[in-house]
């Protein structure tokens, strides 16, 4: 398919502005710019069909099945969309004056207020823009709370094995160590090394739980309990809180520090990769640290403040607003009896899949009942048959389904980790099942077809090597067009 | 109340059944006793989609939609062309999951491709990535690739807008880079001071350009001062300025990031919003975030894939120099669409408008009494003084759905003006102010 | 699995080289063959310093990156520059292609002989 830039004829163009303003031209002098940037030259009619050509290469939770392990998929309601596109939120300027904006402020105040009592929470920012910008914020409560109390000696961070790796890398921003500690035979933290990890160099633990695998670590009062032992804090990263809501608090497991997404949990649209939004929420004796501005709800009227020993701004403004406003629609839609209907049936789907499945794949800890999502491990049939997760995860393409997450989490070989979400149907899942264990057969009876898969897409297998060892990051050939 | 599961209770007992558990009670007795919750969440009760959207309204009924705004500082009202909208809200970009499984991607990996160039293009440096969350993150991280083993201090212009300062500060503190901020002089960076700070531990200067004040900085004499020094030069550009000011590569850029809301996203209440980030060839592998390249499949097709993810957390975990995952895909695919419709003519056209208009007002306010603080060239902001009080000049604004400029303290005010803004609003705004002055 | 004879090994699979008083580094067949083919290799500068065992660069594959530990403390004297150009090499001739050479050794750790790593690599 032709990109813009090779459909473009010189002297194309949209009609959008007058030519003439009617105003005196001022003229630059030295700042004018010399040359003027290759842009599209393209009509309104070419613009439409090229992006409704684009649109029939991409593939959205409304499109279909998409199981992404970790990733919650679940299908992105309409109203949402619609609440965020009232002119009385996309019209408003971020600094007008405060009696303007009580409406925002008000929808920052409640989605805050909602979303600490489902975690357990006290306080929350909605500055961070993206899960792992609101894991970055969270250590930086971690860290502004040490260092307030002068323990400089705390530069150790601990992440289990199984942990995403915006985790680590999210611990490395902030110049922390991390120490990884091993997961034991059923998939959660090993209490004896932990306990072996911790001490006065502690800063804190970065976990989730359910953990990657799909598990809820029964041990989770122990781990939170060891670390607070030693002064540490515990920061509970909120991308699996699809499996508990309404359940459990991660509040009440002991954590002080969480962030969620709100484009996982709280069903607004992935974008194709963002935007999102990661709130970060806290307890209340880590409040004053929070990013500023916070927002205070005085009586129904709100206002604008700084939390006395602020980190600072982790972006400008107040966050992805329009997104938070998606995000307390659906919690005033599910209210307090859908929020845990929600969890029961991401739940409920995840089992039912793991179950079936369980005769034809391995499933490393598929005795136990899962949360809202489980692990296959191809590793067996990479090593006898040379068939691997990737190939299997190929192939599914050819049947109309996005794979699961590959490859995550690292402690799980050829790994294929499936999410199915409450939003799913039973009809939906059997057909999903049966195609599973069809592709499964193809392992033996034919497994060059998997290796070449897939066949029926619009590309096959891309040559990654090629895009890394021979870099061709944007269009360049102006000369030729 | 809705829970968008499909499921009746019927069918969800029966699949209970099947995988052999009697309730979901049952389903969740592996969870110990001490954490499960005993009662139900103390939230309202859920609504149904008409009641849900009455609600939601009426809160928003409680914000003001100013019909004239000549604010900015960070956030700026520009015309959103229809068709911007109409290619936005198609489900398939909206519901989509990051690019990972290139052969059922190839749209949204073809248009942050094509984002990837124009953003290039803008700027006229070598390569962009997908982008990242804002302008004030982009340039917290593009601070963070300028860091080597000896050059830990980076130099900051104190003319840039106050959240980017801050954010700039917090990763500071978070990563342990030294800040180190330039002072100003009658609006713009003070030059002598910048020579005779920066040294050969210096990893960067960042400039916003224009700057807070509107101010057309001397960006290419800073340049030549920061590249003796064998420091990396970042510009915080703003896109609609592009289509007539001086590119970030002709003022002699290492970097150039910039806050993309101008390219079709509303002001919003401050975000979504798009950080943009472009840089050259040498830089290219310290670039955070996702970026798109182009190769072929099996088949010798043309496909297009995220590549460089050695560089990310997925795979490089805690020795990523980013942890950043999500990028703002939707935002760059509206900012696409609006570079595509308008293309360089339009863009040229829009700046000239941006440029023109807010000159216009410059000098009919300070017929009004409204002086212009600093005496120098500026794209589409300005800063002024007067006596006027602020109190009566606002309450006057207010009636007639003016947003006036933001008021920097008592007497000084940022001025804004976008194409948006017709000779009529201008006019009304004169008006206003000249009955007030009275 | 090309084990040559006359160099050294170690057991994160690097190969090791005395010539005249410098040490030079590499990366062994087996490496390459797990790794996949490398695209991309971060080395330190001329000049920085290594210790034993400490990790003094990485290698990129497509989906992975391998820290490249140092078996012995010493200086950087040079580095392979033309393989940041062509990573593939380091695929194509494991054995030339050597990675860094360290001068001023002042401590070396054990290392296998090539019977020694045939036997280690059997034992994985």
């Amino acid at each position: 398919m032709k990109l813009l830039f090779e459909k473009s004829v010189q002297g194309r163009g949209c009609d959008i502005f007058p030519d003439d303003c009617g105003f005196e031209q001022i003229d630059l002098g030295t700042f004018k710019r010399k040359q003027a940037p290759h842009l599209p030259e393209i009509s309104e009619s070419e613009l439409s069909r090229h992006y409704s050509e684009l649109a029939k290469r991409t593939y959205g939770v409304n499109n279909g099945f998409y199981p992404l392990g970790s990733c919650t998929m679940k299908y992105n309601p309409k109203v949402n969309e619609a609440m965020a596109n009232l002119e009385t939120f996309t019209q408003i300027h971020p600094l007008q004056p405060i009696e303007s904006i009580q409406g925002c402020l008000e929808i920052l105040s409640k989605a805050s207020k909602y979303l600490c009592e489902i975690t357990g929470m006290d306080a929350m920012t909605f500055q961070p823009a993206a899960g792992a910008h609101g894991e970055f914020t969270g250590l930086l409560l971690i860290k502004a709370y040490h260092d307030s109390r002068n323990d400089h000696l705390r530069n150790k961070i601990i992440i289990p094995d199984a942990a995403h790796g915006t985790n680590p890398a999210t611990a490395n921003m902030l110049g922390y160590q991390v120490i990884t500690i091993p997961s034991n035979q059923n998939g959660g933290v090993d209490i004896e090394k932990l306990k072996a990890a911790v001490g006065d160099d502690t800063a804190g633990l970065m976990l989730t739980n359910p953990n990657t695998i799909g598990l809820f670590d029964e041990n989770i009062l122990e781990i939170t309990e060891i670390i607070h032992q030693v002064g540490g804090l515990n920061y509970y990263d909120g991308a699996n809180l699809n499996a508990i809501m309404g359940i459990v608090k991660p509040g009440d497991m002991g954590f002080d520090i969480i962030h969620l997404n709100l484009h996982k949990t709280f069903s607004t649209p992935h974008g194709g990769g963002g935007a999102g939004s990661g709130p970060c929420g806290c307890k209340e004796f880590l409040t004053s640290f929070l990013p500023k501005p916070i927002v205070i709800n005085n009586d129904e009227c709100f206002t604008l403040e700084n939390p006395l020993q602020s980190v600072g701004k982790v972006k400008a403004f107040y966050g992805n607003f329009l997104v938070v406003v998606k995000a307390l629609t659906y919690i005033l839609t599910l209210g307090k009896e859908g929020v845990k209907e929600v969890s029961q049936n991401a739940v409920l789907n995840a089992n039912y899949m793991m179950k079936q499945l369980a005769d034809t794949y391995d499933i490393p800890y598929g005795n136990q009942t899962c949360m809202h999502e489980f692990v296959i491990s191809l590793a067996k049939e990479k090593h006898d048959l040379g068939i691997s997760a990737m190939d299997i995860a190929k192939s599914l393409l050819d049947h109309g389904i996005h794979p699961p997450t590959m490859y995550f989490p690292l402690i799980i070989h050829e790994a294929l980790m499936i999410e199915p979400t409450e939003t799913e149907t039973k009809e939906t899942l059997d057909e999903v099942i049966a195609i599973f264990k069809l592709v499964y057969q193809k392992i033996k009876s034919s497994p060059d077809k998997l290796h070449a898969s897939p066949i029926l897409t619009p590309i096959r297998r891309v040559d990654e090597v090629k895009a890394a060892r021979q870099l061709h990051l944007r269009y360049n050939d102006w000369d030729k067009s | 109340m809705g829970s968008y599961i499909p499921t009746t209770k019927k069918e969800q007992l029966e699949m209970l059944k099947t995988i052999g558990y009697a309730s979901f009670d049952e389903l969740f007795s592996h969870i110990p006793q001490d954490v499960i919750l005993k009662e139900t969440l103390d939230l309202p009760s859920g609504l149904s989609e008409i009641e849900v959207q009455q609600t939601i309204k009426e809160i928003a009924n409680k914000n003001k939609v100013y019909q004239h705004i000549f604010r900015g500082a960070g956030s700026y009202n520009h015309y959103i062309p229809s068709i911007v909208k109409s290619i936005a809200s198609k489900e398939e970009f909206l519901t989509a999951y990051t690019p990972y499984q290139a052969e059922i991607s190839q749209g949204i990996l073809q248009s942050i491709f094509e984002f990837q160039t124009m953003i290039s293009e803008l700027t006229g440096m070598d390569v962009a990535n997908a982008s990242v969350y804002d302008g004030a993150s982009a340039a917290a991280e593009a601070i963070g690739m300028c860091r080597e083993k000896r050059r830990n201090k980076a130099y900051i212009a104190s003319t840039i807008h106050p959240d980017v300062l801050d954010t700039i500060k917090t990763y500071a503190y978070a990563n342990g880079i030294e800040i180190i901020i330039i002072d100003e002089v009658n609006g713009k960076v003070d030059i002598e001071t910048l020579k005779s700070s920066v040294d050969k531990e210096t990893a960067c200067f960042y400039l916003q350009q224009p700057n807070f004040y509107g101010i057309l900085e001397d960006a290419s004499q800073i340049s030549t001062i920061i590249h003796e020094c064998g420091a990396k030069f970042i510009i915080g550009c703003h896109p609609i300025s592009l289509g007539s000011i001086q590119s970030p590569r002709e003022s002699g850029a290492d970097i150039a990031v910039g806050e993309g809301q101008p390219l079709g996203i509303p002001i919003s209440f401050g975000g979504p919003y798009l950080g943009f980030m472009a840089t050259t060839n040498q830089m290219v592998r310290k670039l955070p975030g996702r970026i798109v390249g182009e190769s072929v499949d099996i088949d010798g097709k043309r496909a297009f894939v995220l590549t460089l993810q050695a560089r990310e957390q997925h795979i490089r975990r805690e020795k990523a120099s980013s942890n950043i995952c999500s990028n703002q895909a939707y935002q760059a695919l509206i900012a696409s669409i609006y570079m595509a419709t308008l293309g360089a003519r339009g863009l040229e056209k829009v700046a000239n408008q941006c440029l023109n208009k807010a000159h216009y007002l410059q000098k009919k306010l300070e017929e009004l009494g409204f002086r212009l603080v600093y005496d120098a060239p500026f794209f589409n902001e300005f800063v002024t003084e007067s006596t006027i009080r602020h109190k009566e000049l606002f309450n006057r604004l207010e009636d007639l759905s003016i947003l006036g400029g933001l008021p920097l303290d008592e007497h000084r005010i940022l001025w804004c003006v976008t194409e948006q803004n017709s000779k009529a609003s201008i006019d009304l705004l004169l008006q206003a102010i000249t009955e007030v002055s009275k | 699995m090309n084990i040559p004879k006359e160099l050294k090994y170690t057991k994160t699979h690097e190969w090791v080289k005395e010539e005249e008083d410098m040490l030079l580094i590499g990366l062994t067949d087996y490496a390459q063959y797990e790794l996949g083919d490398l695209v991309f290799l971060n080395l330190p500068e001329i000049g920085d310093d290594v210790e034993s065992n400490e990790v003094f660069g990485d290698v990129e594959s497509v989906k992975a990156v391998s820290d490249i530990m140092s078996p012995a403390t010493g200086i950087v004297e040079d580095i392979n520059q033309v393989l940041f150009d062509q990573p593939e090499l380091i695929n194509q001739d494991p054995y030339n292609a050597w990675l860094i050479k360290i001068k001023e050794v002042k401590e070396v750790n054990e290392l296998m002989d090539a019977e020694a790593y045939i036997a280690f690599l059997a034992s994985l």
